[in-house]
């Protein structure tokens, strides 16, 4: 009965009440910023984790503050796909093909609570399987090392790239970006200067938060000037919130098949709460008695992508805190936070900071109850703040992003650095080269360096080495599977199109 | 189709400056088996064969902007670099309230709405981040109060 006193553990550091506030607060800040559409978990979070470690959290309070905001921004998400048919972030795409056609007809009241207890049931069941299966894959972990290590990169980059882009080129080309810029300052082994061109600024490496925060939050603000802001009134009725309780009945058999397709998409690495809720509904048009009805307002339409973007974002956690390898772009958004707390991930985490790990899943528990009470009866006061307009939205976005910066490292330089990298981050989107690998390759570039040169000591530069254990064999199987069979199976799966809107109003 | 291949030409260059610049980087004499410049040349490698791919079978074009776009965003970047540049000299309320309320602008343009958000962002984020949240920033150039 380990994981029953771990989680005593956990309990007592996060039942406290400031770490107790710093939850609530976080679940409703995170809620917020998976509403607003153009934000997500992933930019949002990167705004949040230079701010939150300038304010000087220690590392527990700063992980619960920022968990919470990544559970909460996805159930934030559904918020803006029912009433705005506009996603509120990637992963709630699939909960606007029945939940805005519901809002249509009425029925937009009855779609939140659906849809956030059904957010709830995945969230919890996942955040319970963490609890369960990181310990396991942790001491698998133990068996890992420099080969098996390096390995598993490639498996990250291979199937994040296969299966979050359209080109594979241009996906292994975006990896390959991160990884080049992870490689500019000090080479650990050796203590010489790479890339930086007698710059001084450059002599400690970039650092990956003024990367995240300029691709994922500047890159937004460019794209938000270029598309002119487009706003969306909400267009449907929003009467008193009453609880469906047929509905929710009848639902159940698709949160829970949606719950189960999106843990397992969360823990591939490289799939992630979009692929999740993707799968599920397409699992559960396919099984559905009421499948007819899909895309015209069925509850299961609404009831299983929610559940299954929620049970990703908690499957998703499993690698990264196990491995140190994220599988979606918000994961590596809090491996980048992990990293910035002296954190880190990986199987000796368990072993030699339990508090750091239970206190997470405790107040991941807590979280998902503040969740449900915030997004099912409170929900009306996040439908007050979607109305904001873009044009005070936006400018807000960029100065909290550079205040951020700013606030961590005081210099110019990287508030410019992280100017270009937004520059960046548009020029990739034109182009439909995928951002997330370029951040985990800043993000892995040097372990993963380190761990091949590792390796080449332990072999004596035998090339060889890197394949001869049945850990790494499989790894490099899955990682040519991962990036090799999406080309094909993209054909077959296509995504359905975004049911039209009529009230798109020029603001 | 020529966005891809424009893309893919630049990265080979920068690949190939990035090989130069990696041929010169110093080995000290406690040197491991593959040494500093060896992963900078496989991923020079990597964005070089992605880039012939690129130019060799260029997706379709995505929409790019006109010249007015072009000139909204090259302003926007203008403005940020000068945020970047004189929120130190300046203090933060001053280029927040001018920049943000220029930002409000290009997206709305109306002066008088423009100017209310960017005079509430820049005293109200100052208010959030350094009264409430404790953040290091100073709020007008030094010297003046």
């Amino acid at each position: 009965m380990d994981i029953l006193s771990n989680l005593a553990l956990g309990f007592s550091i996060a039942l406290s009440p400031w770490t107790l506030m710093l939850a609530l607060i976080g679940c409703f800040v995170g809620t917020i910023i998976g509403a607003l559409p153009g934000l997500g978990p992933s930019n949002g979070v990167a705004l949040l984790i230079p701010i939150s470690f300038s304010m000087g959290l220690d590392a527990i309070s700063a992980l619960v503050l920022l968990t919470s905001v990544y559970y909460g921004a996805m159930y934030g998400g559904r918020i803006s796909s029912i009433l705005l048919n506009i996603p509120g972030d990637e992963p709630a795409m699939m909960t606007t093909l029945d939940g805005y056609p519901m809002a249509k007809q009425g029925r937009a009241g009855d779609a939140l609570v659906i849809s956030g207890v059904a957010s709830f049931y995945g969230a919890l069941l996942a955040t319970i399987g963490l609890m369960f299966l990181a310990p396991m894959l942790s001491r698998v972990a133990f068996q890992f090392g420099p080969a098996e290590y390096f390995a598993l990169y490639m498996l990250a980059f291979c199937t994040l790239g296969g299966v979050g882009s359209n080109n594979q080129a241009k996906a292994a080309m975006a990896a390959a970006i991160g990884l080049g810029i992870a490689m500019i300052g000090l080479d650990k082994t050796t203590g010489m200067p790479r890339f930086t061109f007698g710059e001084l600024h450059l002599m400690d490496g970039i650092d990956f938060l003024v990367a995240i925060v300029g691709l994922f939050a500047v890159a937004e603000v460019f794209h938000f000037i270029e598309s002119h802001g487009k706003n969306s009134a909400i267009g449907v009725k929003l009467g008193k919130i009453t609880i469906p309780w047929r509905d929710l009945k009848t639902t159940q058999g698709a949160m829970a098949r949606g719950t189960g397709i999106g843990f397992v998409a969360g823990i591939l690495p490289g799939a992630g709460a979009s692929l999740g809720s993707f799968l599920a509904y397409m699992a559960e048009k396919s099984v559905s008695k009421n499948r007819a009805n899909f895309g015209k307002g069925a509850p299961e339409g609404v009831a299983a992508p929610e559940a299954g973007n929620n049970a990703a974002a908690g499957g998703a956690l499993i690698p990264m805190l196990t491995l140190g390898v994220p599988g979606s772009g918000t994961t590596a958004v809090l491996l980048a936070l992990l990293l910035t707390l002296n954190i880190t991930p990986g199987p000796l985490l368990f072993t030699e900071q339990p508090d750091v790990v239970w206190s997470l899943i405790a107040a991941l528990l807590i979280a998902n109850v503040m969740l449900l009470i915030l997004n099912v009866p409170m929900v009306k006061v996040f439908v007050k703040i979607l109305s904001v307009p873009s044009w005070v939205l936006l400018p807000g976005v960029t100065m909290v992003a550079f205040v951020g910066i700013y606030s961590l490292t005081g210099s110019s330089f990287d508030m410019m650095l992280m100017v270009a990298f937004g520059l960046l981050g548009w020029i990739c989107r034109k182009l439909d080269i995928p951002t997330v690998p370029i951040i985990l390759g800043i993000l892995l570039g040097n372990a993963m360096e380190d761990n091949l040169r590792r390796a080449m000591v332990l072999s004596n530069g035998d090339w060889t080495y890197l394949f001869q254990s049945g850990i790494s064999i499989g790894l490099w199987t899955a990682a040519v599977l991962g990036f090799v069979a999406p080309m094909f199976l993209r054909r077959v799966l296509k995504k359905p199109p975004i049911p039209a809107t009529e009230s798109y109003d020029r603001d | 189709m020529a966005a891809d291949r424009i893309f893919g030409a630049v990265m080979i260059v920068l690949a190939l400056g990035y090989v130069l610049s990696a041929m010169n980087i110093q080995t000290s004499f406690m040197s491991d088996p593959v040494g500093p410049r060896l992963f900078p040349y496989l991923v020079a490698g990597v964005v070089t064969l992605c880039s012939l791919i690129m130019i060799l079978r260029p997706d379709p074009n995505a929409e790019w902007p006109g010249p007015m776009m072009v000139l909204k965003i090259g302003t926007a970047l203008l403005l940020l670099v000068g945020y970047a540049l004189l929120i130190r000299p300046l203090g933060f309320i001053i280029p927040t309230v001018v920049v943000s309320a220029a930002l409000s602008y290009m997206i709305s343009p109306r002066p008088v709405p423009a100017a209310l958000a960017g005079l509430g962002l820049g005293v109200g984020l100052f208010v959030l981040f350094k009264v409430i949240l404790g953040l290091g920033l100073v709020a007008f150039p030094r010297g003046w109060f």
